[in-house]
């Protein structure tokens, strides 16, 4: 977040904080509220207008719970990114988001309004990409566009929605003949045709191409910049460190980790690894414990550690080895990454520390325990 | 892509340009939805065949069936029986028959579920998506009507309201129809053959081509409660004139509390995506 929403007057309206949306046109703040009337949150986020919350968000199908006790907040101009394997309950929250469905309890707020009790005074103000969108497959791109922006309040030219996604030189081309990264940016286009303040995107760019994926980036960057709220869904970990402010991650439709890129790769220990030399043992270094090491393993001549700080254990371990002058061969060092966060999510947080022996890779998350 | 800054360079052009598109009403959604339906409809020669040319062959072809009835006592005459039934024909082959795959298919394609997640609300779906069969049905009335009077040097309509009415009820009732069939249709495969119960039983029982006085009386007295029963009535009364108020007023009821039964079945079973 730029630090002037960080810091501004709670009760400051966005358009006199940085000057009017640049997509909103007369009509659209005509019916913009004030968003001083929203709730305010309390801790971080106190100061931020919060545009999509839930708490104890629940959603069952026959016999099957989906959603069981989702709380998040979404702050204005935020971009939140939702992680999660198939099956932990992405999809299903962000349809209750969207006001598609009713949720089985808890409540769901977007822009202050109850998206699908309220839904005529919400979609107007939201732009929605479903993780697989459905067009007639004999209309023309052109007559898709037009037939959406019949249905949209505000909608921007065609030509323009078009032009936003790449899709400029496709307007006469049938659906049918779209690639399937083609077809994705037409939904986003759809999605953004209505200058949304708040965009919901399911996996937007799962089957594109590289080039396509980081075009894509760009313009939700910009979108954001020009202080649209996004809450997306990925299973790209780059999308998510390129893109979001704050994510979370569910497992089981539970959240089970949730904060900046930052917090939540500071949740996992770092990791030293080296060679110890044939005339050295692990008994000889100094202790553990002191050097903040959290767990180690050692496999043959080569020696794992896992540490909370790794600046000072790399350190301390560094001067021993010129005091004592020993050479660590093979010396890596590294910070843990959204991608070990994810995976040991993923595995469903088991409890599989270095002491049982199964190694570093299913290491368990908390120092905790025998690790301690 | 392009960067949205170029785009927003222009901001005066377009939003000048845009401004008058104030909040969109429901009559606008559903032109716009209607409006490609009927685009898709013309780019279908399968659903132009069974739409537009199957009603016309089959309301002339069933001139011979119809010479073949004993129409003694009926009060009926070859015109009364031929008109009334190319309308229905038009009905249920460019509504019915039509809409139940119209449904389908867009169910199967996340057509519907991708709509919903717009300013659309559900019945406007529906209703926007049935637009373009509304406007066949009713050029196809125009000129069957016109095309048999002349073929079959018949009279026009005794009580034109009750035509209208007719039209009217029948055109509700199979919309809902429709979208009930479609409710309860897998596959767009299966989406030709699940029209046929509903459409055989029609034909057959409700007095489409044979009118009811044919049948025997006891049969006669139940079909004369089926769901389309009541809106031949309306429309054969049409062109007769015999239709006592009463009769005009119970069919009337008849066929929308019918109609009330499909939207109530609608609204309940009405599935907006595949099954997984």
């Amino acid at each position: 977040m730029p630090d002037a929403t960080r810091d501004r007057n709670p009760t400051t309206p966005y358009h006199q904080l940085r000057g009017p949306h640049p997509y909103m046109t007369d009509v659209m703040r005509a019916h913009d509220r004030p968003h001083s009337q929203l709730p305010r949150l309390a801790g971080s986020l106190e100061y931020m207008d919060a545009v999509i919350e839930t708490a104890g968000l629940r959603r069952r199908y026959q016999g099957f719970e989906a959603v069981r006790g989702v709380d998040l907040t979404v702050a204005q101009g935020e971009l939140f990114a939702l992680l999660g394997t198939n099956g932990a309950g992405k999809t299903s929250t962000l349809e209750l988001l969207e006001g598609q469905a009713v949720p089985a309890a808890g409540t769901v707020r977007v822009l202050g309004r109850d998206p699908y009790r309220e839904r005529a005074d919400v979609r107007p103000r939201i732009g929605v990409m479903l993780q697989e969108g459905g067009f007639p497959t004999e209309l023309t791109v052109m007559e898709t566009v037009r037939m959406w922006a019949g249905c949209t309040s505000g909608a921007r030219p065609a030509a323009e929605a078009l032009e936003l996604t790449g899709l400029s030189g496709r307007g006469s081309v049938r659906v049918k003949q779209l690639s399937g990264g083609e077809r994705r940016r037409l939904d986003l286009s759809l999605a953004l045709l209505g200058r949304p303040e708040v965009l919901f995107l399911d996996e937007p760019t799962t089957g594109l191409d590289a080039q396509s994926r980081h075009d894509t980036w760009d313009l939700v960057r910009e979108l954001k910049e020009q202080g649209t709220t996004v809450l997306l869904t990925t299973h790209y970990l780059e999308e998510v460190e390129v893109l979001a402010d704050r994510l979370a991650i569910m497992h089981g439709g539970m959240i089970a980790t949730s904060g900046t890129v930052a917090d939540v790769v500071a949740e996992r220990p770092s990791r030293i690894s080296f060679e110890l030399p044939l005339d050295r043992f692990l008994g000889d270094l100094p202790p553990l414990a002191a050097l903040g090491v959290t767990a180690h393993q050692q496999s043959g001549r080569t020696v794992h550690l896992e540490t909370g700080d790794l600046q000072q254990t790399a350190t301390a371990l560094l001067l021993w080895a010129r005091d004592e002058g020993v050479e660590l061969r093979g010396l890596d060092a590294r910070s843990a990454t959204l991608e070990e966060a994810f995976m040991e999510i993923a595995k469903g947080l088991e409890n599989t520390g270095m002491e049982n022996g199964k190694g570093l890779a299913g290491a368990a998350p908390e120092r905790e325990g025998t690790r301690r | 892509m392009t960067p949205i800054a170029r785009t927003a360079q222009a901001p005066s052009a377009t939003s000048t340009a845009s401004t008058p598109q104030a909040t969109t009403t429901a009559a606008a959604r559903m032109i716009a939805l209607g409006r490609a339906e009927l685009t898709l409809l013309l780019r279908s020669k399968a659903s132009m065949v069974n739409a537009v040319i199957l009603p016309s062959v089959v309301a002339f072809a069933m001139r011979g069936m119809v010479n073949g009835l004993d129409l003694d006592g009926t009060g009926l005459s070859v015109a009364t029986v031929m008109l009334p039934a190319a309308l229905a024909n038009a009905l249920f082959f460019a509504v019915y028959t039509n809409l139940v795959g119209v449904y389908v298919v867009r169910r199967e394609g996340l057509v519907l579920k991708r709509l919903r997640t717009g300013e659309l609300r559900d019945w406007e779906i529906l209703t926007g998506g049935a637009l373009p069969a509304l406007m066949l049905v009713l050029v196809q009335s125009v000129l069957l009507g016109a095309g048999m009077t002349v073929f079959l040097d018949a009279e026009a309509p005794a009580a034109w309201h009750l035509v209208m009415a007719g039209l009217l009820i029948g055109v509700a009732m199979l919309v809902a129809a429709a979208a009930l069939t479609a409710a309860f249709t897998r596959t767009a495969e299966s989406a030709q053959l699940t029209f046929l119960p509903f459409l055989l039983v029609t034909m057959s029982a409700s007095g489409v081509f044979a009118p009811r006085e044919v049948l025997p009386d006891s049969v006669a007295d139940v079909a004369a409660w089926l769901p389309f029963s009541p809106v031949m009535d309306l429309l054969r009364g049409g062109w007769t004139g015999d239709l006592g108020a009463m009769e005009q007023l119970r069919a009337a009821l008849v066929a929308l509390a019918w109609t009330a039964v499909a939207v109530y079945g609608v609204h309940r079973r009405f599935r907006w995506e595949p099954r997984h």
